[in-house]
């Protein structure tokens, strides 16, 4: 238990372990702690940005629903006033053209009262004639009687 | 135990005798040895100052050997990835050490740390040969031929007072190296008190500053060799009962053994730290 030169051999040792320490060992674990370190604080700051943008993305999404959607409403609407007008449109020719067809209908009704009363005219007339004829050829000569007949025949035509 | 014809003083002896390697008082050199515990002692005493503790030098350096060698592996496989297994240890044990530098160590110098570890990890595990059952090394080396072996490096004055020598040559560096040999010297001459009692202060500051190394080391044998010889007054009780002593006292050595460590490498940052400070 005495103080001997062990002590010197002990005094070497432990400073070269020292050294080596300090030289291989000490500095590389504290390099890849640190670097492990700076790792997790960017993942960190990496996980915090992608929640950030995560979050700024939803709410853009919700504008653009929002846009999309006030759009949307806006193509109905119109679309409901262009549907409106097309039918009222449609309508209004739809009447025009009835009332184009009815006045051709009523011309030709005209048309066709006229020619019918012409014929009428006609037959009566003949009717009449025939009748008065047979009156008459017991009683007048046709050939006679002309200018009353023609007279009459006139005044028909007038009817 | 070591033979049944010992006495239990010369059985206690023989514990805690070194492995002396030095010059005969005759000339030659060799172990120290001699029929007693009492006269190996004695013949070691007579080698004088140039002598080497083989069991003090071997276990130690093997030790420190060893601790390199696991935290060089870690260090090899070092890397920003997941640490595992031992690599997280190392990490942890790095981390604390660290740590403890950077609560009492203001300065920036990138011996602390590394010092900080080596001291820290090497007294563990030297401090920690202690749990090693008192027995079973030094009957192991008396079987291939090795008459004595004290296995606890840390219970050598020899080992302790190297290390407390060390940093209390690194303290006087750094205290130089920063402050300048004027500094230094004012740092010792002109505290506590002015000017004219100059050398009042420096008798004061120069037992401050050497009792710090002698404090450091006596400490840690201290408690070491208390804690040894504890184990070996514990190995002297009849077989059936000697677990019910050792057990609690292994079990509360498991404290002192890091404790001890942790106080010499707080202490070691302390006073290198007020090394490196301009001012008291």
């Amino acid at each position: 238990m005495n103080i001997n030169a062990t002590l010197i051999g002990q005094t070497i040792a432990f400073f070269m372990f020292v050294w080596f320490c300090m030289k291989f060992v000490w500095p590389p674990l504290m390099a890849a702690m640190e670097e492990r370190k700076s790792k997790i604080a960017e993942g960190l700051a990496a996980g915090e940005r992608g929640k950030k943008e995560h979050e700024l993305a939803e709410q853009r999404a919700k504008e653009v629903l929002q846009e999309a959607r006030a759009e949307a409403s806006d193509i109905i609407n119109l679309a409901n006033v262009r549907a409106g007008e097309m039918v009222e449109e449609a309508k209004s020719k739809a009447v025009e053209e009835a009332l184009k067809v009815k006045k051709g209908a009523e011309a030709e009704i005209e048309q066709e009262i006229a020619s019918a009363r012409e014929a009428l005219r006609q037959q009566v007339s003949v009717l009449a004639v025939s009748a008065a004829e047979k009156i008459i050829k017991s009683e007048i000569d046709a050939s006679k009687h002309q200018a009353i007949i023609d007279d009459i025949s006139g005044k028909l035509g007038a009817v | 135990m070591a033979g049944e014809n010992l006495t239990s003083s010369e059985y206690i002896k023989h514990h805690l005798t070194n492995l002396t390697y030095g010059q005969h008082p005759d000339g030659s050199w060799g172990i120290a040895h001699g029929e007693t515990a009492a006269e190996t002692a004695q013949a070691a005493k007579e080698m004088g100052f140039w002598a080497v503790n083989l069991d003090t030098l071997g276990v130690s350096v093997l030790l420190g050997v060893f601790f390199l060698w696991l935290f060089r592996k870690a260090a090899v496989a070092a890397s920003a990835e997941v640490p595992t297994g031992w690599q997280n240890f190392v990490e942890m044990v790095l981390e604390f050490v660290d740590g403890s530098v950077k609560e009492s160590f203001n300065g920036r110098n990138p011996v602390i740390a590394p010092l900080s570890l080596t001291i820290f990890v090497w007294i563990v595990l030297m401090n920690t040969m202690d749990l090693v059952p008192v027995d079973y090394i030094p009957h192991l080396g008396q079987l291939i031929g090795i008459p004595y072996l004290k296995v606890v490096p840390t219970t050598d004055p020899n080992l302790t007072f190297s290390l407390a020598l060390a940093v209390f040559f690194l303290t006087i560096y750094y205290s130089i190296k920063v402050k300048g040999p004027g500094g230094f010297f004012a740092e010792l001459a002109f505290h506590p008190f002015p000017k004219y009692m100059m050398p009042f202060n420096l008798i004061l500051e120069l037992i401050a500053l050497v009792s710090k190394p002698i404090s450091l080391a006596l400490r840690l044998f201290g408690n070491m060799y208390a804690g040894e010889m504890i184990f070996i007054l514990i190995a002297l009780l009849p077989l059936g009962i000697q677990w019910t002593l050792s057990l609690p006292w292994a079990i509360f050595h498991i404290l002192v053994v890091i404790l001890q460590a942790f106080i010499f490498m707080t202490l070691t940052i302390v006073y290198l730290s007020m090394a490196h400070e301009e001012n008291h």
